[in-house]
């Protein structure tokens, strides 16, 4: 792969529920390292974007690319192993409840990369140190804060050496003083170079932490650009419009 | 030493008499134990074969192949409507004259086995679907395949919310072994009743009474049990 491709492209992306098209043609790139943020109004196919990226939801039409190779494309097993190596984080952590901490970062690990007990262990432990929880890996999930358990999930993706982490939402189902560590989390993976594409109404954490800015309406990407020329100086009506009510 | 109150003792003697008579109590109690080993043996089997196939069959209704949707729901409805001692007796008395002869223990385990799995597969699918969807997306998106989310994420789940249910279901299908008393099972409420008419003493039906006891009230324990730690704690 040449070191000017995308990490991920998004070309041509389509996908309707029936008559409802939800996205009607979205292409985008994230290169390699970067941290492009995805605003829009509810409804605007933000999620359907991201979850079409690892093909929880199948697309109508249109390619997904991981560092050039279609995703869209070969049997379920070519897609298993490609989820390998494209992280997500939801909305709601969908921890295992049943397993413990580092039971939920090593599942994978051991069942899907086939890793050797101890060696998923290591690396789970190294996961957790990073986000800040290696004193928790016997605890239950439903024992962890909702921002613990969302460390936990960016853990459990991360222990999978993925190519690229796609976020949905990471902090909306937490507490407004949880927030802060999940983001901190977050913006510490950028700095590692990790390649993100995060869907978020963190407008703080972007200005900070994006290198792109993407709003989406109706199933399309309406007006992309740095953090500054979208919350500063938007082109497009329709971004001027919700900036002014998500800030109002 | 002579007691003048014995009269109104005779009540409470006659009471020990019918239903705690020693000699009877004697006589009897290698048949009782008997027909509770045969008791224990058809149970444990119906339990463990109903359970098995109803887990099995919820297994391959999550797929949601419609052909297989088909049978599993018609097997699981007429299966709880269908009164066991009808198919019994329909096993029993019926089959032979289509050249089918199975014995009494063997038609007892089927239909009980049958009726089980039939609400365990219910039980197990009630389960499966009060499972987030999202777990099953956090275990397909990190890379797992169907077969093994279903077995490490969905399955361990949907089994701990069957327990309880389960346990309940399972203990009443399983006092149904004294159906089999209708076609010459020795267990023990047919060596109870047989004992009862030998000695013309309700005390065989007593002691029937104690032997379910001490077979079924350690599952009703464990039933209470599994009832009080079944929620997850929420966070
Ligand atoms: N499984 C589905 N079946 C039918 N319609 C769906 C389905 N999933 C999503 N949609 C529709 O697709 C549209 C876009 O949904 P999506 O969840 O992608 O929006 P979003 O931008 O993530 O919104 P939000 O900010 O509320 O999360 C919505 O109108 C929704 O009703
Ligand atoms: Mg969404």
């Amino acid at each position: 792969m040449s070191p000017n491709r995308p990490m991920l492209e998004i070309v041509a992306l389509e996908k309707r529920y029936g008559d409802n098209v939800v996205l009607r043609g979205v292409d985008l790139r994230v290169a390699r390292g970067e941290l492009v943020f995805v605003i829009g109004p509810s409804g605007s196919g933000k999620s359907t974007m991201l979850r079409c990226c690892n093909r929880l939801e199948e697309p109508t039409a249109g390619d997904v690319l991981l560092a050039g190779r279609n995703i869209c494309t070969g049997s379920s097993r070519d897609l298993d192993r490609l989820r390998l190596e494209i992280g997500m984080v939801f909305q709601n952590f969908n921890l295992y409840p049943h397993m413990t901490v580092v039971g939920n970062v090593m599942l994978a690990q051991r069942k899907a990369l086939k890793r050797p007990a101890a060696e998923a262990k290591a690396k789970s432990m190294e996961m957790l140190q990073l986000v800040g929880l290696a004193h928790k890996a016997e605890a239950w999930p439903a024992e962890l804060s909702g921002g613990q358990q969302q460390r936990v999930a960016i853990a459990r993706a991360l222990a999978l050496d993925p190519k690229v982490m796609l976020f949905d939402e990471p902090t909306s189902a937490l507490d407004p003083e949880l927030v802060g560590s999940v983001l901190k989390v977050m913006k510490d993976l950028k700095d590692a170079g990790m390649t993100m594409l995060v869907v978020s109404h963190e407008m703080g954490f972007a200005r900070e932490a994006a290198d792109r800015v993407v709003f989406m309406d109706g199933g399309v990407v309406v007006e992309e650009g740095s953090p500054d020329e979208i919350f500063g100086a938007p082109k497009a009506e329709r971004t001027r419009a919700f900036l002014s009510r998500v800030s109002g | 030493m002579a007691t003048p109150v014995a009269a109104p003792l005779s009540g409470l003697d006659r009471f020990l008499d019918t239903f705690f008579n020693p000699t009877v109590i004697v006589r009897y109690l290698p048949d009782l134990a008997s027909g509770t080993l045969v008791t224990i043996g058809i149970g444990a089997a119906t339990i463990v074969a109903g359970i098995a196939l109803g887990l099995f069959l919820a297994c391959l209704r999550v797929r949601r192949i419609r052909l297989f949707d088909l049978l599993i729901v018609a097997w699981a409805d007429v299966g709880r409507a269908l009164p066991p001692l009808v198919v019994i007796l329909i096993f029993y008395f019926g089959l032979p004259s289509v050249g089918i002869r199975l014995s009494g223990p063997m038609v007892l385990f089927l239909v009980l086995s049958g009726t089980l799995s039939a609400f365990a597969e219910e039980i197990f699918w009630a389960g499966f679907t009060a499972i987030d969807k999202g777990q099953w997306e956090a275990g397909r998106a990190t890379g797992l395949g169907f077969t093994t989310t279903l077995l490490h994420i969905a399955l361990p789940q949907a089994v701990r919310l069957a327990l309880p249910p389960l346990v309940n279901r399972a203990l009443a299908i399983t006092k149904m072994t004294a159906l089999g008393s209708v076609i010459g099972v020795s267990e023990i409420l047919s060596a109870a009743t047989t004992a009862q008419s030998f000695s013309a003493s309700a005390t065989p039906l007593t002691m029937a009474a104690i032997a379910y006891l001490i077979v079924f009230l350690p599952f009703v324990v464990l039933a209470r049990l599994l009832e009080r730690r079944f929620a997850w704690k929420k966070a």
